[in-house]
């Protein structure tokens, strides 16, 4: 045992010595990206995917001859699922590795979290996963959906002859931000359409719930009064699984009453028989079904990466993607790794979707993308069943919410603000 | 409304078209079969609904492809086929005729899509078609299928398949069947009220939601069934069905608790030996259960690769696994860490929680951060519909008779074993034990190995209807320990009481206080108790307790 120990220390010193002399390398040939995602705790299912996909860009980039003529190089941190070391890990990242831009964050607690880091030193985040909204950041990029991107459609449908005619709505969620803002929206949206606060249930657990007999039973005793019901979830993480299998074991058909989901995507699903789970939906900007050339190489490129045939492929890997080459366009442009120079360059940056169509930066830091609703299949797979025809424009502030209705996010003259009511310089004329 | 009757005159249009040009129904399950490849849902409905109506002897099968996902089209000629799943593509068969077409490889061919509301007319379509069948359970999800539809041309089939039905079973849910499509679709109120007598024999949700459905009111604050004396009787019926389907959501609800009960015991119970019994606090107690589940993870494996037929019988093989593996790590970590701190509580404390982090890591450097999949096998999924409103999940079912399984053999096992009256010679006087010649250490070391052990039967349990993730134990750590305390620390009886009582009072709360204030309220209770009761609910007594 002893002995046992003895080295396990000294791997441990080694790799301290070893990410130490990376480090100490650092000179003017080299631009270093940092990489902020949990490698292990809760998200770490999620987020480790994540890690190696920016990792996977980066090898392309220096294959291809790096940036700038200077060879890019990655940093990556493990934050550990704990909110308040996401923000220490920042720090590090941009004061210590003095990085030029930021990929990492999963949870909407995890950003809140690192958002005063990177406004009080100006760094650079890419944010890649479909997230609640009411939030622009002049040092954030959202590359996954907003809520009109994703929730809204999404409800949209089922309350369409095609998605079912839903009247009646079940809104489930984990207990923290992103589900708690997502619902508001979603009811103020529900209110909208002529939909009652009576028909409409909402309820939160916590991460990592396990136990969900109660609740769809609640949830099946709710479906039968009358109306056509339908389940929106915004349930993060780990406690998908048993909620899935609790949904199929009591036998609640898509038919009767479809889930959609807004968190799980095809890795979710890949610990899960989905045979039960057939025609319950999932929202999103990508699934690894869609047919194109672009994602077939994707894929390809994915699988060659990770030496794996069977690892899947989802919608925030497409955003991180999405993310990664469009700032690697925006320095090129600027010639300069420089945050303020970058941002200005991101503006107008398009990169072609992997499911077809053009990603465009919006001025608020959103993106425009196409929205695909699909339908699980017993394999696994989600394949698309309803998409819009053109890409849609993120929206920072939901105009569902009346307080947010009013507010504008756009970062270029003369609003230059993430919040604003009216331009912050005025024209003068 | 409108709907229905969209759907009624394609059915009568099409069953005219099959009387009249009798030829033509070939062709005519060609052009439908060309439809469900539309790009609009609609008309892909109408196609599926024609198809039906006609009765082709393709038809049955076309549907089944259809609904399964395995209908396609050559991307080459357009021929539409069903295909069957081949190692390196599909093996594909002429929808029109059956004709078998050879091998191809997947990306051949197109899927022919289908969504939920064309599933529903599928299944709708099938069960028209399926009320004759010579399976008694094909019989009764068609029976089913059409209580759904509620369709008027199906109150006559019905009629004759309720005459000729010998199965009570299948007769009761044909005739739940005929009363749902005689209230839907019949033209004068006394049928209707009397087809809401006979639904009240059958209080379930499906029935509860059919029966309200008639008393909601629209926009305009009209109600949907216009006619008074229709929604009077649909009110008492609702009553009569809401007042049974109360009365099985309490009998569920203490299902539900006993399960969840069921759950804590198998987690704590290990721990009532490790630490009710030895008194050691370990907090590495989680991290036992998650390599439990990730034997029954690697057991599962090697079946799926080496014998995929005897599939359903590997958690048979997992449970002593599992039992053998934990229970090795178990003594490995008693000989290696814990004997050294015997006495010194903080320190094992912090020893076993810096363990059962490297433990984690060691999983996940292994098997890898994401969740892996352990399949259900069949006798484990699905339900048992006890009644309307009532269905029991096999696998909750199995895990509760598996949990008091457990606890009976470890009882038998410290009551009547040899080891066992060691055990609790040592545990009682140990300085006494020891000159009577017991092997004081070797004791310690199997009795933790037992206690880790039963903590990897535990996630053997577990891996059935939670996350197999490295993080799997962190979410059963601290229940376990308020299980024990709260039992009565050293008391085996006091976790089994204990655990099914956390149970049963977080299944009665959740309703009313929801998941996460509910757990909160449990905890608050708890400490109180604690207050008035430090040994918690079966304090042990006597001089061992004092010292």
């Amino acid at each position: 045992m002893k002995s046992v120990i003895r080295g396990a220390i000294g791997a441990a010193a080694l790799a301290v010595a070893v990410t130490g002399g990376t480090a100490a390398q650092a000179a003017d040939d080299v631009i270093k990206v940092g990489v902020l995602h949990s490698l292990s705790g809760t998200m770490a299912i999620s987020e480790t995917t994540l890690k190696d996909t920016v990792l996977m860009m980066v090898d392309e980039l220096n294959k291809n001859g790096g940036l700038l003529g200077k060879r890019v190089e990655a940093v990556v941190v493990d934050p550990a699922s704990d909110w308040p070391l996401f923000a220490e890990k920042a720090r590090e990242l941009l004061e210590g590795e003095e990085v030029a831009a930021v990929f990492g964050c999963w949870t909407s607690v995890s950003r809140k979290s690192v958002l005063p880091v990177f406004e009080e030193l100006n760094g650079l985040l890419f944010y890649p996963v479909q997230y609640e909204g009411e939030e622009s950041s002049r040092n954030v990029f959202y590359t996954g959906a907003a809520p009109n991107q994703q929730a809204i459609p999404a409800v949209e449908y089922l309350m369409s002859e095609d998605g079912g005619g839903a009247e009646r709505f079940v809104l489930l969620g984990t207990d923290y931000v992103y589900p708690r803002t997502t619902n508001k929206i979603l009811r103020a949206f529900l209110n909208d359409k002529g939909i009652s606060d009576d028909d409409i249930m909402e309820n939160y657990t916590p991460f990592g719930h396990s136990d969900w007999q109660t609740i769809v039973s609640d949830v099946k005793g709710f479906a039968s009064q009358g109306k056509k019901t339908a389940v929106v979830s915004t349930i993060n993480g780990d406690a998908n699984v048993p909620f899935y299998k609790e949904l199929g074991n009591q036998g609640i058909k898509a038919e009767e009453i479809p889930v959609v989901a807004f968190s799980v995507g095809e890795e979710e699903l890949a610990g899960l028989d989905t045979g039960p789970l057939v025609g319950h939906l999932a929202a999103w900007n990508y699934f690894m079904s869609v047919e194109s050339d672009v994602n077939d190489g994707f894929i390809e490129q994915w699988h060659a990466f990770i030496g794996n045939e069977d690892r899947v492929t989802n919608d925030p890997m497409e955003a991180t993607y999405i993310g990664f080459k469009m700032w690697a366009q925006a320095v090129k442009q600027a010639g300069s790794t420089d945050v303020d120079a970058v941002r200005q360059a991101m503006y107008g940056q398009t990169v072609p979707n992997l499911t077809g169509g053009t990603a465009v930066m919006n001025a608020n830091h959103h993106l425009s993308k196409p929205v695909l609703i699909g339908e699980i299949q017993d394999d696994g797979m989600i394949e698309t069943v309803w998409s819009t025809d053109k890409e849609v424009v993120g929206d920072a502030w939901s105009d569902f919410i009346p307080e947010s209705a009013k507010l504008t996010a756009d970062w270029t003259y003369p609003w230059v603000c993430g919040n604003c009511e009216a331009p912050k310089y005025v024209t003068a004329n | 409304m409108p709907a229905l009757f969209k759907v009624f005159r394609l059915r009568l249009l099409a069953a005219l078209i099959v009387l009249l040009l009798p030829s033509v129904a070939l062709a005519g399950l060609a052009e439908d079969l060309q439809a469900l490849t539309d790009k609009s849902n609609a008309i892909k409905a109408a196609a599926v609904e024609s198809l039906a109506a006609d009765g082709h002897e393709r038809a049955v099968p076309i549907l089944q492809a259809f609904l399964a996902g395995r209908l396609f089209e050559v991307k080459e000629d357009d021929r539409i086929v069903i295909a069957e799943d081949r190692a390196a593509g599909y093996r594909i068969f002429d929808a029109m005729t059956g004709e078998a077409l050879g091998e191809v490889g997947k990306r051949a061919l197109r899927k022919v899509r289908i969504n939920n509301r064309l599933r529903q007319a599928v299944k709708a379509g099938l069960g028209a078609l399926t009320l004759a069948s010579a399976d008694p359970a094909a019989r009764r999800h068609a029976a089913d299928a059409v209580f759904r539809s509620a369709q008027a041309d199906m109150i006559a089939p019905l009629e004759a398949a309720l005459v000729r039905e010998s199965d009570p079973k299948v007769a009761a849910r044909l005739g739940r069947a005929l009363a749902a499509t005689e209230l839907a679709t019949a033209d004068d109120k006394v049928t209707r009220i009397t087809a809401l007598k006979a639904l009240e024999a059958f209080a379930d949700p499906d029935v509860r939601a059919l029966v309200s459905g008639l008393l909601v009111t629209d926009g305009e604050g009209q109600p949907a069934e216009r006619d008074a004396d229709v929604r009077a009787a649909a009110a008492e019926t609702l009553k009569a069905i809401e007042a049974t389907l109360a009365f099985n959501g309490v009998i569920a609800s203490i299902f539900q608790g006993i399960s969840l009960g069921s759950v804590l015991l198998l987690a704590a119970i290990g721990l009532a030996i490790t630490f009710g019994v030895m008194g050691v606090i370990n907090m590495a107690h989680g991290e036992m259960v998650m390599i439990g589940a990730y034997t029954t993870f690697a057991v599962q494996e090697v079946f799926r690769a080496s014998f995929p037929g005897a599939f359903d019988y590997s958690l048979l093989v997992a449970i002593p696994a599992a039992f053998l593996v934990t229970g090795l790590v178990g003594i490995g970590i008693e000989r290696g860490i814990i004997r050294f701190l015997y006495g010194r509580p903080l320190e094992t404390l912090l020893a076993t929680w810096g363990l059962s982090l490297i433990l984690q890591q060691m999983v996940r450097s292994i098997f890898g951060p994401t969740n892996r999949e352990v399949g259900n096998p069949a006798w484990m999924s699905g339900a048992w519909e006890v009644a309307g409103g009532l269905t029991l999940t096999y696998n909750r079912l199995w895990i509760i008779l598996f949990a008091l399984m457990v606890f009976a053999l470890l009882m038998a096992l410290i009551r009547f074993s040899g080891y066992g009256l060691q055990m609790r010679a040592v545990t009682q006087n140990r300085p006494m034990a020891s000159s009577m010649g017991i092997r004081t250490g070797w004791v310690d070391a199997m009795t933790f190995g037992l206690g880790s052990g039963i903590a990897g039967m535990a996630g053997v349990a577990l891996s059935q209807i939670d996350n197999v993730s490295p993080n799997l134990g962190q979410g059963y750590i601290i229940d376990s320990f308020m299980v024990v305390v709260f039992g009565g620390v050293g008391n085996l009886w006091g976790t089994l009481v204990g655990a099914l009582s956390l149970g049963l009072v977080n299944k009665f709360l959740e309703p009313y206080a929801g998941a996460v204030l509910g757990k909160i309220i449990v905890l608050v209770v708890i400490i109180l108790f604690i207050q008035k009761r430090p040994r918690g609910l079966f304090a042990l007594r006597g001089r061992a307790v004092e010292s």
